[in-house]
């Protein structure tokens, strides 16, 4: 992937590490931000490097700072468990052997007041980079460092192509695209990236679409 | 204008005539929506931050920068220089002092520039400040000289890794070693050429440096590190002035540093299972800290 000098001098952020803080931070932020609800409840099981140095890299109020809205270098981070529980925030935290992945991965369990629940699953690689590597029980792949369109819509010959001519036709430039189908069932899942920002008006056109059941943006972040 | 490698960033540097800070803004702006100018704001607005972290550590007023282990020792190292002959010279251990400062911020939860990771982050400010104060250089030399650092930077992020779980700590200390040396020539005139040999000489000095954190956090040996980090990037800087070559060329030492970081046993590798951190005081410190010796 094309690295930015951003990438190297950069994020600016509240320690004390990259990996199991900013990144931390960043991978609850995106989750709740793929989530789309105020999360009540949340679980963490963190793998490897994560779960064996999260109490004293503040990864645990890192994650819970994100999940509740705050990014990397937000002064709350520290104070992240004394806001959670004035929210009436359920938290969580585990380790769990999470198989063939980064040393520094994370599963978030999200659920809202009005029952709703989601997983995702990210990994910190380094540098505070991260990479969203599982929505539910789709295996994904991006950063949230360009826009973000994540779409779940019944998997029918031109839903693709009425998709992108929506953005084509607000002179949306798409980075990255990757379409993911459920081996199981009739859906499938459009993985978009985007350089600019992409209007409320375009993500409505495409929600109103036949086929397509939901769709997310995650605005890029910019530390 | 992307380049996979330092070959290729010197040919680039090489042909259309630029210095490795032209290379880096050009390419961001290419890759990115924003101007030249306005890479280099943001460019200069994280050095403005770094020189915050190196102030705030150094500051008598401030009572609160310090976690478990660590805390004082860069105000301490100051009043050792400023009043006694040093052993370093006043300039490395004034450079060593910075870098222990942010290191001491970054550990109370204040705000850092991570470069390119935060258990880094007192390399670049250190060497990028100390330097500009013995020679009196200008701040827009010191902005070049970090915008050379990011392409380094970017060469070993590409062609081996910057994390301490995947590379341990010659991963992090090391390239930000790297970096810095690389700093160094630039704002003291030097070529192309002559960065990326810097660079090449800092990284083989660290190279097989495990990242063993007593307690698993970013103090001990962290802050120390980034000591050895700050001043083997001088000393690099230093020899590649002088005309010394490193033997094995940049590209080659950073493909190494990435195999090297693969062979490293996961409990060198920031799992604090390994190192320091396992030995009989580091165990009692953990268990001081946290009330247990294992973490589950």
């Amino acid at each position: 992937m094309e690295y930015s000098i951003f990438d190297i001098i950069g994020p600016v952020m509240i320690g004390p590490s990259s990996s199991h803080t900013a990144g931390a931070a960043k991978i609850g932020y995106i989750a709740r931000e793929i989530f789309g609800k105020e999360v009540s409840e949340v679980r963490f099981y963190l793998h490897g490097s994560f779960a064996k140095t999260y109490l004293g890299h503040g990864t645990d109020k890192a994650l819970l700072s994100g999940v509740m809205g705050f990014l990397p270098d937000d002064e709350r981070l520290r104070n992240a468990y004394e806001i959670a529980e004035k929210k009436g925030i359920k938290y969580k935290f585990n380790s769990k052997d999470l198989g063939d992945v980064h040393p520094n991965t994370v599963r978030i369990n999200m659920f809202s007041e009005d029952g709703h629940e989601m997983m995702v699953m990210g990994s910190s690689i380094g540098g505070g980079k991260v990479s969203i590597i599982k929505i539910n029980d789709f295996d994904v792949d991006f950063n949230g460092e360009y826009t973000t369109l994540i779409t779940k819509h019944l998997d029918r010959p031109g839903v693709m192509a009425a998709i992108t001519s929506i953005l084509a036709k607000d002179k949306v430039n798409i980075a990255f695209m990757k379409l993911y189908r459920d081996a199981r069932g009739d859906y499938a899942r459009l993985i978009l990236e985007s350089d600019e920002e992409i209007e409320m008006c375009v993500l409505e056109d495409i929600k109103k679409m036949e086929y397509v059941d939901d769709v997310t943006k995650i605005d890029k972040l910019i530390l | 204008m992307n380049y996979k490698n330092g070959k290729e960033l010197l040919a680039i540097c090489k042909e259309k005539n630029l210095a490795i800070y032209d290379v880096a803004i050009l390419n961001e702006s290419i890759n990115s929506s924003l101007t030249k100018e306005e890479i280099y704001n943001v460019m200069k607005n994280n050095l403005d931050i770094m020189k915050n972290s190196i102030e705030k550590g150094l500051d008598e007023k401030e009572k609160n920068i310090k976690g478990f282990m660590i805390g004082g020792e860069a105000k301490k190292l100051k009043r050792f220089y400023e009043n006694n002959k040093s052993i370093c010279g006043k300039t490395m251990s004034k450079a060593i002092s910075y870098a222990l400062s942010v290191m001491e911020v970054n550990v109370s939860m204040g705000r850092i520039v991570a470069c390119p990771t935060a258990g880094s982050c007192g390399v670049l400010p250190a060497v990028l400040l100390a330097v500009k104060e013995k020679f009196d250089l200008d701040e827009e030399t010191v902005v070049k000289g970090l915008l050379t650092s990011s392409a380094v930077g970017i060469i070993i992020g590409k062609n081996a890794c910057l994390s301490g779980a995947e590379g341990g700590c010659q991963a992090e200390v090391g390239s930000a070693s790297a970096m810095a040396a690389a700093a160094i020539v630039e704002m003291l005139g030097g070529t192309p050429e002559q960065a990326l040999n810097a660079s090449a000489i800092a990284l083989k000095n660290l190279m097989g440096l495990i990242c063993d954190p007593v307690a698993g956090l970013v103090e001990a040996p962290c802050a120390k590190r980034n000591a050895i980090g700050t001043s083997n990037a001088m000393i690099s800087a230093e020899m590649t002035l002088a005309g010394i070559r490193s033997i094995i060329p940049f590209d080659e030492v950073v493909i190494a540093m990435g195999k090297v970081g693969k062979m490293l046993p996961v409990n060198l590798r920031e799992t604090a299972e390994g190192g320091i951190a396992t030995t009989p005081t580091g165990r009692k410190l953990r268990k001081k800290i946290f009330g247990e010796d294992k973490v589950n």
